[in-house]
C-alpha cells in the first residue's frame, strides 16, 4: 500500500476513536459528579450571574480562571469562611473587585452556585495520595 | 510579477492580525499594573472587561495571521486556484465585524463569562460560519492535492476542522443536561480549550514546516514517514491530551490516567527536537530570509523550553502543585508569545520579503527589538514560574497566610513581571511598526501575473 493510503487509514482510525471517546464523555457517567449530580435552578441562575459579570476573570473554580482573587471552589465549606463570609464580599468592592450592586435574590443565587460547586469535590485536594509512578489519587466527596 | 491592482484579502488578514497583536500587548501591559495597583481603572474599565479584551486580541492575532498566511501561501506560492475568492473576502469582513462587535460588548460590560471565551455565547455563531467558509474554501481548493500533499496541507486541514468542532464543543454547556452537571461541564470545558489551542497549533506549526521547507528549498522536509508520524502524534495529543488539565477534577480516574499516558508521548517529540538540534548544530542556512530565520530559531528555543515545562506539568504529582498557579500562565504565555508569535512573525517577515525584496530586515532597530523581545520574554517567563512556585508552596501548606497576604508578599515578583511585560510591548511595537509599514504599501496588488 502507498504511504498516503496508510496516512488516510491512520487518520480515520484516530477520528473514529476520538468520536467514540467524546460521546462517552458527553453521555457517560464517568464525567458526572458522584456527590452532587444536579444543580438546582437557583444554582444555575447563580452561575449565569457569575458568567454575566465575568467573575472568572479574577476567580478560579477548580483552578480554572484568573489570578487576582482567591479560588472559590470550597469557600462555603471552609471553616474559616462560609456562606455569611462569602456573601459579605459580593457587594464589597474589595481591592480590585468591582463594586457590584447585587440584590438579596441575586446573592442567594450566587451562594447556591458556590454551595453546589463546593459539594462536587475538593480543591486544592488536601487529602490526595501520591504514588511512585507520579500518579495522584484524589479524594472524592 | 506582483502588480498594484486589487485589494488583497490575505494581506489584510495579516494587517488586522498585527494590529490585534499590538492591542493584546498594550492591554496586557496595562492590566498587569492592576497586580500592584488594584484601583487602577476600576471605575472606568474594570479588570473583568479588560482581561477579555487582552485574551481575545491575542487569539485574534494568532488566528488572523495564521489564516492570512495560509491564504497567501496557497495562492501565491503553491499556486492553488481558489474555490472562491469572494468567500475569502466574506470571511475577512465577517471576522472584522465580529471582532468589533465583541470589543463593543466588552467595553459596555456585556459579557459571556466563560474562561477564554468571555464574549456572549451567541456571537460564536457568525465566528463559526467564518470558519466554515474557510474550511469550504480550503478543502474546495486543495482537496485533490491533499492525499499526496506535504504534511502542512494535512495540518492546516485538520486545524480548520478541529477548530470548528472544538469551538462548538466549548458551547455545549448551553444544553441543560450538561450545564446542570457541574463536573461534566467542567471536563468538557477543559476538553474544548485544550483542543482548540491544539487546533490553532496545527495551523501555526503547519506554517512553520512550510517556511522551513521553502527556506531550505527542500520539499522532503514536509513529506515522508517520519514527519507524518509526528503529525499523528501531535493529533493524538490534540484529541486526548487535554485531560492533563483535569487531574484535580473529580471525574472518573481512568480519564485522567489515559491523559497521563498520552501526555507522556510528548517526550518523543522532545527527544526528536534535541536530536535535530544536535544534528544541525553549526549549520547555517539563513542568508536570504534573515529575519524569518531568526524568528524561527527563537521559536525553536521556546518550543524546547516550554515542552520541558509542559512535560513536567503533565506529571500528576507535579501538576498537583502547578495547577491554578502562574506556572500555568508561564506555559500559556511561553507558548502563545514564544512559540506562536515567533512563528507567525517569521511568517509575516517571509511574506514581506516576498512582496518587497528590498529587505526591511537589515533595519538595525528591528534586530535590536528582536533581541529585547526575546530577552524580556525570558525574564517574564521565569518571573511567572517563580510567582507560581510561591503560590504552589502556599496552597500545599494550607497555612494561615491569607490569599491577600500571599498576593502582597509576591509584589517583587509582580514588579519584575510587569517591567518585562513593558519591554515585550515596546519591542513588539517596533517590530510590528516596520512590518505594518511595509505591508501597508502592499495591500493593493494583483495576486497573479
Ligand atoms: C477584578 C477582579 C475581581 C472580580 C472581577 C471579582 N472579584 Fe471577587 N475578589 C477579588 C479580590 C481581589 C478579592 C479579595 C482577596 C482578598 O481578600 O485579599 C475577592 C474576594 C471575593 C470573595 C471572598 C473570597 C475569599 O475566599 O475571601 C468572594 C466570595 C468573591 N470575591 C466573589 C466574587 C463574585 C461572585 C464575582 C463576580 C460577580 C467576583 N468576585 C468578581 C477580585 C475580583
Amino acid at each position: 500500500m502507498k504511504n498516503s493510503t496508510w496516512n488516510f487509514i491512520v487518520l480515520s482510525t484516530l477520528i473514529g476513536i476520538f468520536i467514540a471517546y467524546s460521546c462517552y464523555l458527553y453521555f457517560g457517567k464517568g464525567t458526572s459528579s458522584s456527590s452532587a449530580p444536579h444543580m438546582s435552578n437557583l444554582a444555575i441562575e447563580g452561575e449565569q450571574i457569575w458568567q454575566n459579570n465575568n467573575c472568572t476573570a479574577c476567580h478560579q473554580l477548580y483552578g480554572l480562571g484568573g489570578y487576582l482573587g482567591p479560588d472559590l471552589t470550597n469557600v462555603i465549606s471552609n471553616p474559616q469562611k462560609g456562606e455569611i463570609y462569602a456573601r459579605s464580599f459580593l457587594n464589597s468592592g474589595v481591592k480590585s473587585m468591582p463594586k457590584f450592586d447585587f440584590t438579596e435574590q441575586e446573592k442567594d443565587a450566587l451562594i447556591a452556585f458556590f454551595a453546589h460547586v463546593d459539594a462536587t469535590g475538593y480543591y486544592p485536594n488536601q487529602y490526595a495520595e501520591f504514588s511512585k509512578d507520579g500518579w495522584v489519587k484524589i479524594k472524592y466527596k | 510579477m506582483i502588480k498594484k491592482s486589487n485589494l488583497n484579502s490575505s494581506v489584510l488578514f495579516i494587517i488586522f492580525g498585527l494590529i490585534a497583536l499590538l492591542i493584546a500587548a498594550l492591554i496586557g501591559m496595562i492590566i498587569s499594573f492592576v497586580y500592584i495597583n488594584p484601583d487602577l481603572l476600576k471605575e472606568v474599565l474594570p479588570f473583568n472587561r479588560l482581561r477579555p479584551m487582552h485574551t481575545t486580541s491575542a487569539v485574534a492575532w494568532i488566528v488572523l495571521t495564521a489564516t492570512g498566511g495560509i491564504y497567501f501561501y496557497l495562492k501565491n506560492i503553491e499556486k492553488v486556484e481558489f474555490f472562491s475568492n469572494t468567500l475569502i473576502k466574506i470571511h475577512l469582513i465577517l471576522f472584522l465585524i465580529m471582532g468589533i462587535t465583541i470589543y463593543v460588548c466588552y467595553f459596555f460590560g456585556v459579557l459571556g463569562g466563560r474562561e477564554y471565551l468571555e464574549f456572549l455565547p451567541v456571537l460564536i455563531v457568525p465566528v463559526l460560519i467564518g470558519w466554515v467558509f474557510f474550511g469550504i474554501n480550503y478543502f474546495g481548493s486543495v482537496w485533490k492535492k491533499i492525499k499526496e500533499g506535504p504534511v502542512y496541507y494535512w495540518m492546516w486541514g485538520t486545524g480548520i476542522l478541529f477548530m470548528i468542532f472544538h469551538l462548538t464543543e466549548a458551547h455545549f454547556w448551553a444544553f441543560t443536561d450538561i450545564r446542570s452537571d457541574y463536573i461534566k461541564d467542567l471536563t468538557i470545558q477543559w476538553k474544548s480549550y485544550g483542543s482548540f489551542v491544539g487546533s490553532w497549533n496545527m495551523l501555526v506549526y503547519g506554517t512553520a514546516i512550510f517556511l522551513m521547507s521553502k527556506m531550505k528549498n527542500d520539499d522532503g522536509l514536509a513529506r515522508g514517514k517520519k514527519v507524518f508520524f509526528f503529525y499523528f502524534l501531535g493529533l493524538t495529543n490534540l484529541m486526548f491530551g487535554w485531560a492533563h488539565h483535569t487531574y484535580i477534577v473529580p471525574a472518573a480516574p481512568w480519564i485522567r490516567y489515559f491523559a497521563y499516558v498520552i501526555s507522556m508521548t510528548e517526550w518523543i517529540i522532545f527527544l526528536n527536537i534535541v536530536y535535530i538540534f544536535i544534528k544541525n548544530l553549526g549549520q547555517t542556512q539563513r542568508k536570504y530570509y534573515n529575519m524569518t530565520y531568526r524568528f524561527l530559531m527563537a521559536s525553536e528555543f521556546w518550543v524546547s523550553a516550554n515542552i520541558v515545562l509542559a512535560l513536567l506539568m503533565s506529571i500528576p504529582s507535579l501538576n498537583y502543585y502547578t495547577h491554578g498557579t502562574h506556572i500555568t500562565v508561564a506555559h500559556s504565555m511561553g507558548t502563545t508569545i514564544g512559540i506562536n508569535t515567533c512563528i507567525l512573525l517569521a511568517s509575516v517577515s517571509y511574506i514581506v520579503k516576498k512582496l518587497n525584496p528590498n529587505n526591511w530586515e537589515e533595519n538595525l532597530s528591528v534586530y535590536y527589538a528582536f533581541l529585547v523581545f526575546n530577552a524580556s520574554l525570558f525574564v517574564f517567563w521565569i518571573s511567572l514560574i517563580v510567582g507560581g512556585i510561591y503560590k504552589a508552596v502556599w496552597m500545599s501548606k494550607g497555612s494561615d497566610v491569607t490569599f491577600g497576604q500571599l498576593h502582597n508578599n509576591s509584589s517583587t515578583i509582580f514588579v519584575i513581571f510587569i517591567l518585562s511585560g513593558v519591554f515585550i510591548f515596546l519591542s513588539l511595537s517596533v517590530i510590528v511598526y516596520h512590518l505594518l509599514k511595509d505591508l501597508g504599501s502592499k495591500i493593493f496588488y494583483l495576486d497573479k501575473d
